[in-house]
C-alpha cells in the first residue's frame, strides 16, 4: 500500500466499480422522485449489458453499442411503464417480473456471446491535465462513461432543484392528485421518468459488459441492480449522496477483490458477501432516522394513479 | 382510442379468468419465440409440455419439482396478502438446506431414526433464522424487507459456496465443491417405489390445506387479509402490524427452510453449490399466478413445475438453452399482471371523459 502507484491503481478500480452503480442509482432516483418504484433495475441492467455487448460484437462500434444498451434498458422500462402506468398493475410485482424476465432474456440472447473477447471502452486522455502526476491518471484518463457519470450527478441535481420540469417531476411524485388538479400530465411525466431510469440502467449494464468486465457473463450484474435500489434509499433521494454511496460501495467491491493482496486472509466467498452485508447495514443505519427518510421520500411512491379515481 | 374505465365492483369472473388468459398469451408468445429462434414449433411444444409428463416417472418428477414451489408459494402468498414482501425465500431455502445438510453430515454413519427428524428441525430453524433478520429489521427500524431479504439471498448462496468449498467438502471428493453423499439414514424415503417423489409432495398438500383453513377460518387469516387491503382499518381493529410481519416472514422461512432440506435430503442427496434452480424466486410467480389463494397456488405450482421439466427436456431433445424457461416465466407474470387490469377496469373504445 505504500507504493503510490498501487494506491492509484486501486483507486482506479474503485472508480470502475462505482460507475455502474452511479448510473443505475441516479436513474432510479429520478424514477422514484416521480412516484414510481421500479424494482426491475437488475433486469434492465442485464438487458442493457447484453444488448450493448451484442452490438459491439456485431458492428464493432462502441458509441452505437452504448446507445443500443440505453435503448435496451428503455424498452424494458417501457414495458414496466405500460403495465404499471397504463394498466395500473402493481409496481412491486411488475418490477420483480421485469427482473426475472430480463435475467432470462439476457441469458438467452447472450448464449452466443459467452467467451467472446472485447478490448474495452477506449480511454479518453484529457490533454495537459492527464499528464499531471497522480491526479492525471486518477481523474483525467478514463473512458467516456466515467466522465458522463460525474457530469450526470450535478446535472440531475440542478434539474431537480432549479428547473421547472424538475419541480413538476417532484410535484407528481409527492402528490399526484394535486399535480393532476394543477393540470400536469401525471402519467406522461411518470413515463418520462421511468424511461430515463431505464436508459440509465441500460448504460450501467453496458458499462459492466463493455468496460468493467469487459465481456458477457450470464447474470453478470450479481445484484448490483438491487444495491442501486438500496443506494437510492441510502441517499435519501438526493443526487449528491448517490455519488458518495456508489463510491463507498465501489470501494467495498474492490476491497473484496484486493483483500488477499493487502493481507486480509479470509476465504473469497466471505469477502464477496461484503457488498450485500454492507447494503443491509447501510439500510439499517439510514432507517434509524425515520424522520429524515420520511421528509425526503417521494410521498406518492409506489401508488398507482388513474385520472378518474 | 382505447381507455380504461373503472368497474363499480371488481369482477370476480375476471379474477378467475386472468390466469388462463395469461397462460394462453404466454403460449402464443412462446410460439413466436420458437419461430424466431428457428426451432420447429410443434416439436418444441411437445418437448415442453407433453414429453415430460407422458409417463409415470415424469409425473413423479413433476411432483418433485412442484413440491418446493407449492410449499414456498403458499407460505409467500400469506405474506403478500398482508403486504409483507419477502422476496428472499431463495435464501431461506438455501439456509434450510445448509443447516439440515450439516446435521446429516454431523451424524454421518449414524443409523438412527432420529437423524431425519433432526435434519428437518434444523432446516426449519435455518430458514426461520434467515427470515428473522428482515423481520427484525422491518419491525424495529422499518428497513425495507424487499431489499434486506434479497441481499440475504446473495449472502446465503455465498455461504453455501464457502461451506462446500471448505469445511463441509467431501474429504475424498477430489476437491470437487460438494459434500459427502448423505448416509441412507439421512435420505428421504421415496413415496412411490422407483421414483424420486418424496414426502415433500405430501407436505405441500398439507400446507395448502392448512393455509386455506388459516385464511378462511381464523382471526389471524382475517387480520392478514385486512392488513393487505386496508392497512389503516387493520390498525384501528388492533391487528398488530409487527406481529403480522413476524408471522409472515417466520412462517415462510420455516416452510422454505424445510423445502430446502427436502431438496438436499431428497433428489440431491448431498450439499453442493447449486441446491436450488431458483425455486424461491419462481415461487413468487407461482403465488401471483395462483391468485394468492392456497388452492390456486397449488395448481399454479404444478404449471410452473412443468415449465422446469419442459426446459430440461427441451434442452436435451432440441438443444434449447435453459434460459428459455426464465423468459417463459417472466412473460407469464407480465401477461398475468396485464390481464389483472380487467378485474378492476373495463376496456372501452372511444375518448376518455375526464371530469
Amino acid at each position: 500500500m505504500s507504493d503510490p502507484s498501487t494506491s492509484v491503481l486501486i483507486a482506479l478500480t474503485v472508480i470502475t466499480a462505482a460507475t455502474p452503480l452511479v448510473f443505475a442509482a441516479i436513474g432510479e432516483l429520478i424514477t422514484e422522485r416521480s412516484g414510481v418504484l421500479n424494482l426491475g433495475v437488475e433486469g434492465m441492467m442485464l438487458v442493457g449489458a447484453v444488448s450493448s455487448f451484442l452490438c459491439v460484437h456485431v458492428y464493432g462500434s462502441a458509441p452505437l453499442a452504448l446507445l443500443v444498451g440505453m435503448a435496451g434498458g428503455m424498452v424494458m422500462a417501457l414495458l414496466f411503464g405500460f403495465l404499471t402506468l397504463s394498466l395500473q398493475a402493481s409496481q412491486v410485482a411488475t418490477g420483480l417480473a421485469l427482473t426475472i424476465f430480463g435475467t432470462g432474456l439476457s441469458a438467452l440472447v447472450g448464449q452466443s456471446l459467452i467467451g467472446v473477447a472485447y478490448g474495452g471502452l477506449p480511454k479518453l486522455h484529457i490533454p495537459v491535465l492527464s499528464e499531471l502526476p497522480t491526479v492525471g491518471p486518477l481523474l483525467f484518463q478514463h473512458d467516456v462513461l466515467v466522465y458522463a457519470s460525474w457530469l450526470l450527478i450535478p446535472a440531475v441535481s440542478i434539474f431537480l432543484k432549479r428547473s421547472r420540469a424538475g419541480l413538476v417531476l417532484r410535484a407528481v411524485g409527492d402528490s399526484h392528485d394535486s399535480a393532476h388538479a394543477l393540470g400536469y400530465r401525471v402519467i406522461r411525466v411518470r413515463y418520462f421518468a421511468t424511461l430515463f431510469g431505464g436508459a440509465c440502467s441500460g448504460l450501467a449494464g453496458a458499462y459492466l459488459s463493455m468496460a468493467y468486465a469487459p465481456m458477457w457473463v450470464e447474470n453478470m450484474t450479481a445484484g448490483r441492480g438491487w444495491i442501486a435500489l438500496a443506494l437510492v434509499v441510502f441517499a435519501v433521494w438526493q443526487p449528491g449522496w448517490v455519488l458518495f454511496g456508489a463510491y463507498l460501495f465501489g470501494g467495498i467491491t474492490i476491497l473484496q477483490l484486493h483483500g488477499q493482496g493487502i493481507g486480509i486472509n479470509v476465504p473469497s466467498q466471505l469477502m464477496s458477501m461484503l457488498p450485500y452485508v454492507t447494503t443491509i447495514i447501510v439500510l439499517v443505519l439510514i432507517s434509524l432516522n425515520q424522520g429524515r427518510v420520511r421528509r425526503n421520500a417521494p410521498a406518492a411512491i409506489g401508488q398507482a394513479f388513474h385520472p378518474t379515481t | 382510442m382505447i381507455h380504461l374505465q373503472r368497474r363499480a365492483n371488481p369482477s370476480k369472473l375476471m379474477g378467475y379468468l386472468a390466469p388462463f388468459i395469461a397462460l394462453l398469451l404466454t403460449l402464443a408468445a412462446g410460439f413466436f419465440l420458437f419461430l424466431m429462434l428457428g426451432v420447429p414449433v410443434g416439436e418444441a411444444f411437445r418437448a415442453y409440455f407433453i414429453d415430460p409428463i407422458s409417463d409415470s416417472y415424469g409425473l413423479a418428477e413433476l411432483g418433485v419439482k412442484a413440491a418446493p414451489l407449492i410449499m414456498i408459494a403458499v407460505a409467500l402468498s400469506l405474506g403478500f396478502r398482508a403486504g409483507v414482501w419477502n422476496i428472499g425465500a431463495e435464501g431461506q431455502f438455501i439456509l434450510g438446506g445448509i443447516c439440515g445438510g450439516a446435521v446429516a453430515l454431523y451424524f454421518y454413519e449414524v443409523e438412527a431414526a432420529y437423524v431425519l427428524p433432526l435434519m428437518c428441525l434444523a432446516g426449519i430453524a435455518g430458514g426461520m433464522l434467515w427470515a428473522a433478520i428482515p423481520a427484525l429489521l422491518r419491525t424495529t427500524v422499518n428497513a425495507n424487507e424487499i431489499l434486506t431479504s434479497l441481499m440475504l439471498t446473495y449472502v446465503a448462496a455465498l455461504l453455501l459456496s464457502f461451506l462446500v468449498h471448505g469445511p463441509l467438502r467431501d474429504p475424498d471428493g477430489f476437491n470437487f465443491p460438494e459434500s459427502r453423499l448423505f448416509h441412507d439414514a439421512a435420505l428421504l424415503p421415496s413415496v412411490v417405489q422407483g421414483t424420486r417423489l418424496h414426502i415433500g409432495a405430501l407436505v405441500a398438500i398439507f400446507i395448502t390445506v392448512m393455509a386455506w383453513v388459516l385464511l378462511s377460518r381464523t382471526l389471524l387469516g382475517f387480520a392478514l387479509r385486512v392488513n393487505g387491503t386496508a392497512p389503516r382499518a387493520a390498525k384501528h381493529a388492533g391487528f398488530g402490524q409487527a406481529g403480522l410481519v413476524w408471522f409472515s416472514l417466520l412462517f415462510t422461512g420455516a416452510v422454505a427452510g424445510l423445502a430446502g432440506l427436502f431438496e438436499v435430503a431428497g433428489p440431491i442427496g448431498q450439499l453442493n453449490s447449486t441446491i436450488s434452480p431458483g425455486y424461491g424466486f419462481t415461487a413468487i410467480i407461482v403465488a401471483f399466478l395462483g391468485r394468492l389463494h392456497p388452492v390456486g397456488v397449488f395448481f399454479a405450482g404444478l404449471v410452473m413445475a412443468l415449465s422446469y421439466l419442459g426446459g430440461e427436456s427441451a434442452q436435451i431433445t432440441l438443444n434449447m438453452p435453459l434460459a428459455v424457461t426464465g423468459v417463459f416465466q417472466g412473460m407469464l407474470l407480465f401477461f398475468l399482471l396485464a390481464a389483472d387490469v380487467l378485474i378492476n377496469y373495463r376496456i372501452v373504445l372511444g375518448r376518455e371523459r375526464v371530469a
